[in-house]
């Protein structure tokens, strides 16, 4: 009987996690040409709907009932498998995404994440270096030179900013003293990990925004030379999953730096989730807003800036970091 | 339930690897090749090494299978060339096979398994590994970790002069 209890409060976090995240991530696509529009003097989408507010639905539609054209020359297999590789990488690094302390309902303690792992953080960077093959695989099957280019590009960028990435969070695995994503937010309990560690926030910033290929990272994808990268030649709805991947992504990098800088589900007033959300969308606004700012780099400057710059700095920031740990004791 | 599982990640390691072998498309093989490194870390995982499970993923899966499909790609020009195999390569494959199959059979059916009586909870591994490998093993992983430094700047020199052409 616990067992079947355990088994169904499971499966109906996964459908609540799943369905909120493909809620807000068709609304963040609303969100991002509305807001765009605003940073550019025009108004986005205002025909579906009050505001535009049906967009998303009418995309969905579009998207759903629009052939789904497989090239000739491509690779059918890889190709087929390619857009789902991106979707459910993405979604499935929420199993480890704390919304919130726990809830009490009917005598029962109920967690609110879907599974609290020992090496949360680490599953993380296992999930999301999976990426990198719908991007790569997908450039190859489609047999195409643009998206063969895009997803090369899109390949040797994921791995260069995944090294930042991960050397960006060992500071706060040093502070918070476990690698489990509930134990990061518990050890912020006195004081969000932003405060005092200012260097490997920018860090990881900016190492997810090249990791989400966004502008001013978009070099895989580069409109005017590449057609549209890596998804060129996909239609429909694998465009779609590709589309999907990215909008997820963009919250799974907002969850990401509300869990391990800004102190996670914490705030006072509002419940835990709603706190959560509001860091979710503040990161995914701050992201949009760079993108309707900044140009995008140059291929050497975005190799520069890995390798350079933010991987020695996050190497200096982790042994400042053991200094002073060393010396508070 | 566990039996379920463990079989169910068994196949997983083994069905591709038939794949990886007898592909004549070497993408296709590399893409089998991930299927069966994920059964293997499903396969720590099973066995309470969580973090192995998991260091499994992003070393093989998200590092040098990479390299390995970046490499393909890269070098990758026009048609893909099938890759054929002739019938004398296959009969010294089959011999070869054979005699490792029965070395690792042997050897796994003589040798006596310890087993801990009994199986508890499994522990927590990942502070146990971080406190061995920076305390008790310190000077091993120090030394392996200079060994990589030293491949990794032999690396770097070669391909420079091969981009100079000297």
């Amino acid at each position: 009987m616990d067992w079947m209890i355990g088994f169904a409060i499971l499966i109906v976090k996964l459908g609540v996690v799943l369905v909120g995240l493909l809620l807000l991530a068709a609304y963040l696509v609303l969100l991002e040409r509305k807001f765009l529009g605003r940073l550019q003097i025009r108004y986005g989408p205002n025909r579906a709907g009050k505001f535009g507010l049906l967009q998303p639905l009418a995309d969905t539609i579009k998207m759903l009932t629009k052939e789904d054209i497989v090239p000739e020359a491509a690779d059918r297999v890889l190709f087929l498998l390619a857009p789902a590789v991106v979707a459910a990488e993405a979604l499935l690094i929420f199993a480890v995404v704390p919304f919130g302390a726990s809830v009490t309902l009917l005598g029962k303690k109920i967690p609110l994440v879907i599974t609290d792992l020992n090496v949360g953080l680490l599953y993380v960077f296992a999930l999301a270096s999976l990426g990198v093959y719908g991007v790569a695989l997908g450039g190859w099957a489609s047999n195409s030179k643009y998206s063969l280019l895009g997803g090369i590009r899109g390949a040797a960028q994921m791995i260069s900013y995944e090294l930042s990435l991960g050397l960006s969070l060992v500071p706060i695995v040093m502070l918070a003293r476990s690698f489990s994503l509930l134990d990061i937010v518990r050890a912020q309990a006195h004081y969000p990990f932003i405060l005092v560690q200012p260097v490997s926030f920018m860090i990881f910033f900016i190492s997810a925004m090249a990791e989400t290929k966004r502008i001013p990272f978009d070099l895989p994808e580069a409109e005017n030379e590449l057609g549209a990268g890596y998804h060129t030649e996909y239609s429909g709805m694998r465009f779609g999953l590709f589309f999907l991947g990215e909008y997820v992504n963009l919250q799974v990098f907002g969850a990401l730096v509300a869990v391990f800088f800004l102190g996670g589900w914490r705030g006072p007033f509002l419940p835990p989730v709603v706190w959560f959300l509001i860091k979710i969308l503040v990161i995914s606004i701050l992201m949009i807003w760079v993108r309707g700012t900044l140009p995008r780099l140059r291929y050497d400057q975005l190799m520069h800036l890995g390798w350079k710059v933010l991987v020695p700095l996050a190497l200096l920031n982790i042994v400042a970091t053991g200094f002073v740990l060393l010396i508070i004791g | 339930m566990t039996d379920l599982i463990f079989n169910v990640f068994i196949l997983l390691t083994i069905i591709p690897c038939f794949w990886v072998a007898l592909s004549s498309n070497i993408v296709h093989a590399a893409f089998s090749l991930l299927i069966t490194l994920f059964g293997i870390a499903g396969l720590y995982v099973l066995l309470g090494a969580d973090f192995i499970g998991v260091i499994q993923v992003i070393v093989y899966i998200g590092g040098i299978l990479v390299l390995i499909i970046f490499g393909v790609m890269m070098t990758q020009r026009g048609k893909l060339l099938p890759l054929s195999i002739q019938l004398p390569g296959k009969l010294f494959g089959a011999v070869l096979t054979g005699v490792i199959l029965a070395a690792l059979l042997l050897s796994a059916t003589r040798t006596l398994w310890p087993v801990a009586a009994v199986l508890g909870e499994p522990q927590l591994t990942s502070a146990a590994i971080g406190d061995l490998l920076l305390g008790k093993y310190l000077i091993p992983f120090e030394i392996a970790s200079v060994l990589l430094l030293a491949a990794l700047i032999g690396a770097v020199l070669i391909a420079r002069r091969s981009v100079r052409g000297e």
